[in-house]
């Protein structure tokens, strides 16, 4: 495993960057916020990403994507990152997509694949329950056999990128109990479905989330993604790569923030100078840098020893080593945001807190990321496990 | 097979014919490690033979050139020995300034005669070094140091005093830092020349540490005598020199941060374990969770940046980071091992307490040096601040 990118990752990184700055996002995302806009999103922007390709990088060639891995869209998602671009790459692309890619029949595939990599339509992840802490194994919904198919109940929240999606993966119990490894199944179904109610949730970071309820939804075979009872491991390799794709995000995000503070740092004057050449917040600017220098490490890391895992479960231990690495890195990121956004906004004093100013913006995004897919508290316990302690 | 393994084949058969088994499993036991010298000390007497023996391949200095001493091997090849060293928890055969500073300073700014006077004796572990530069007016400020050099005919002949000096009553050769001009900036005038211990004007006087241990001295100097060839780089051009010294240096102290133990062995053993095999006590679990990941954190950095030096990208002032990290992150873990041994790690001395608890204790204490030495934690703070972030002031 190098820790370096090679020149076809330092182009497409650099491609990113520009977009990115291009797309001027922070504004955008601040004008959609403004006008209450319920995609959250800017649909033009999706589909110019579309067409450079970047939506099909983790999906197979014989399903019309690129065959690259996370190496790649951890480059994607950190130049996103650094603009608060509120597209929804990790839900449709990373999550739900990638679920589909590496669970769906044939027909499935066919069906969602190639408008996912268009930019056509949107699938997201219906995973997390009402009422309950991140916990892949944690599942109140249930899907109660019926016939030929089952009957599906459940109330979801907090869908990334939820409301106007055009389909879910639904997490669902078909047997077990709530805690239960076993038993877990993941179902494709239509937005439109009869019983499927969506609401828009407004959070902090203005971007895109739902609550998903499905009151009695009939199910059929054909809607089943992967084996029946055996949806948990795929579920938890797409969460990490995820996860990891949010750790690029982050990444991003927290350079950001820090360039534009050093920069302020360099120009605001108080008792003559400038407040950049006081010991105490240079201490406190050096220290972060350390973080960051720490955070670009652990990103790289986790995103290629996924990459050597491969698709569908790979050998246990390297399984496990990869687990621990993505949990390092999620830690490590989701204090680092969090520390960084922090000292930003302290650094940049009142004018911090004013919303006209942007730091703010980057603060709140900071926390949504900390606590997506469980925070450093929740990875560090997991980072144990995986290393047998 | 890769050539790495063929390698790493051929080291596993030399090491299991010529590792000495009294010196196996001792790795973490810092006095197995010899320092060499004119006088040299060994603890166990089987080192004195592994030294020569990895010598004799050019092992205790893995990736120097032959030429000199060293193994002329790559950081890929190094690593493999290393690993295999490590798989028969074998101490390295030689430690020492010479290796880690003056060494690597020299093959950067040595001319060919010194290389070759110097090096060779350094990795055949025949002369032991150690490094004047703290006096008791300049330690961070050292580019103010005092101590003088007088040009008369061929020689310096050098009045001052040095302090801290690590490991001076058991050195042979001194690198210094001496002031051969008072006239400009305090950085200019500043040279960096080699001297001889065994000149009669050289005086040195240990200082006990709070560790009980004396591994640092007083240097006192009454015109002593040095060659004028013994100058690396120009005469008045020795802050270059000893900045670059300074790197190596600080490389190593954070490299340092390489675990003596296991930390979730060692608490499972004072903690036991719980039904599903885990630490038992919670909140050390936790604790040795995050001391585990900042260390696989810290090491993927050390990699990233050898990857991108490879990669051919200029080095910065990346070493100052690794020191400051490195530190830190060693005597965070020092602390937690008290915490896991609880009252087992505050011994000084006799029953009570086994031999590695008492090692401990002395660790600990002497692990708080670590954000002090090579330029203290504040110190490159305040070099990141100014010359990585371009902060002013
Ligand atoms: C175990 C040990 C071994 C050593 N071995 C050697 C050796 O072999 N050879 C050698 O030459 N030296 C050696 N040293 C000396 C070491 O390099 C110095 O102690 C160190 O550079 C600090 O200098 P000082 O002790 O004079 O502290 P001072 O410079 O007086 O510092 C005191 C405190 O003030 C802080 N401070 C000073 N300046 C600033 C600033 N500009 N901004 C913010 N804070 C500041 C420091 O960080 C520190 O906390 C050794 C030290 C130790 C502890």
């Amino acid at each position: 495993m190098k820790l370096v990118l090679d020149p076809a990752q330092a182009m497409l990184a650099k491609t990113a960057a520009d977009f990115a700055a291009k797309q001027q996002p922070v504004e955008r995302l601040r004008a959609l916020r403004d006008a209450r806009d319920e995609l959250g999103y800017t649909p033009s922007v999706w589909s110019a990403m579309a067409d450079l390709g970047w939506t099909g990088i983790p999906f197979r060639e014989d399903d019309g994507g690129l065959g690259m891995g996370m190496a790649e869209v951890v480059l994607i998602t950190e130049s996103l990152g650094r603009g608060l671009a509120p597209e929804p790459y990790l839900s449709a692309v990373v999550l739900a997509g990638g679920l589909v890619s590496a669970l769906g029949s044939e027909a499935q595939r066919a069906a969602w694949l190639a408008p996912t990599i268009d930019g056509s339509k949107r699938l997201a992840l219906a995973q997390h329950d009402e009422g309950t802490r991140f916990d892949p194994a944690t599942c109140l919904s249930s899907a109660v056999s019926d016939g030929d198919g089952w009957r599906l109940s459940g109330r979801k929240a907090h869908v990334i990128d939820g409301f106007a999606a055009d389909a879910y993966v639904v997490v669902a119990r078909t047997s077990g109990e709530q805690h239960d490894r076993d038993g877990i199944s993941l179902f494709l179904v239509p937005a439109d479905r009869a019983g499927v109610e969506v609401t828009r949730q407004w959070r902090v970071d203005s971007r895109n989330a739902a609550q998903v309820h499905f009151a009695d939804v009939a199910l059929s075979r054909d809607d089943l993604l992967g084996e029946l009872g055996e949806g948990l491991q795929p579920l938890e390799e797409a969460i990490d790569r995820a996860t990891v794709a949010l750790c690029g995000e982050m990444l991003g995000l927290m350079r950001e923030a820090f360039e534009r503070t050093i920069e302020y740092l360099k120009t605001r004057q108080q008792f003559g100078v400038a407040i950049g050449s006081f010991q105490a917040l240079q201490h406190r600017a050096a220290e972060q840098f350390v973080e960051i220098e720490l955070c670009k490490s652990v990103v790289m890391a986790a995103a290629r020893s996924l990459d050597e895992v491969g698709g569908e479960g790979g050998e246990p231990e390297r399984r496990s080593r990869a687990v621990a690495q993505v949990s390092n890195a999620k830690a490590r990121c989701s204090d680092a945001v969090i520390l960084v956004t922090n000292e930003a906004l302290q650094m940049h004093g009142g004018v911090g807190m004013t919303d006209e100013y942007d730091i703010g913006l980057f603060m709140k995004r900071a926390r949504v990321c900390e606590l997506t897919f469980g925070d450093a508290a929740f990875h560090r316990d997991r980072f144990a496990a995986a290393r047998g302690f | 097979m890769s050539e790495l393994e063929t390698f790493r084949e051929e080291v596993r058969q030399w090491l299991e014919a010529n590792a000495p088994q009294a010196l196996r499993g001792r790795r973490n036991d810092p006095a197995a490690v010899p320092w060499g010298g004119r006088n040299p000390r060994y603890a166990y007497p089987e080192s004195a033979d592994w030294l020569e023996r990895m010598a004799g391949r050019g092992w205790t200095a893995p990736t120097w050139p032959k030429e000199y001493g060293g193994g002329g091997l790559s950081r890929e090849h190094e690593r493999v020995l290393h690993q295999e060293l490590a798989r028969l928890e074998l101490p390295p055969g030689l430690t020492g300034f010479g290796l880690s500073m003056i060494g690597p300073t020299l093959l950067q700014y040595g001319t060919e005669e010194q290389k070759r006077e110097h090096l060779p004796k350094i990795t055949g572990g025949k002369i032991r070094w150690c490094q004047g530069y703290s006096e008791p007016d300049s330690g961070s400020d050292l580019a103010s140091l005092q101590t003088a050099a007088v040009r008369d005919g061929d020689e310096f002949v050098i009045n001052g005093q040095k302090i801290w000096t690590s490991g001076a009553d058991l050195a042979d050769w001194i690198f210094m830092l001496v002031r051969t001009d008072s006239s400009g900036k305090k950085q200019a005038g500043i040279t960096f020349i080699l001297v001889d211990m065994d000149d009669p004007g050289v005086e040195v006087r240990p200082i006990r540490l709070i560790s009980g241990a004396s591994p640092f001295c007083e240097t006192f100097f009454r015109d002593v005598r040095a060659p004028v060839g013994n100058v690396i780089g120009e005469p008045g051009d020795g802050w270059t020199v000893a900045k670059a010294l300074l790197g190596h240096e600080r490389s190593m102290i954070g490299g340092m941060a390489a675990p003596r133990v296991s930390l979730p062995e060692l608490a499972a053993e004072y903690l036991g374990r719980d039904e599903q095999g885990r630490i038992a006590d919670p909140v050390l679990r936790h604790r040795v969770a995050q001391s585990e990941m900042d260390a696989l954190s810290f090491q993927l950095t050390v990699q990233r940046n050898a990857d991108s030096l490879a990669a051919g990208h200029q080095p910065g002032p990346e070493s100052s980071m690794f020191k400051y990290y490195g530190t830190e992150l060693n005597m965070r873990r020092e602390q937690l091992m008290l915490s896991i041994r609880d009252q087992q790690a505050l011994g000084w001395e006799g029953d009570g307490y086994s031999e590695e608890e008492l090692l401990q204790t002395r660790a600990w204490l002497r692990s708080r040096a670590n954000s002090i030495e090579g330029g203290t934690s504040e110190i490159q703070l305040n070099i990141i601040s100014k010359r990585v972030l371009g902060l002013p002031g």
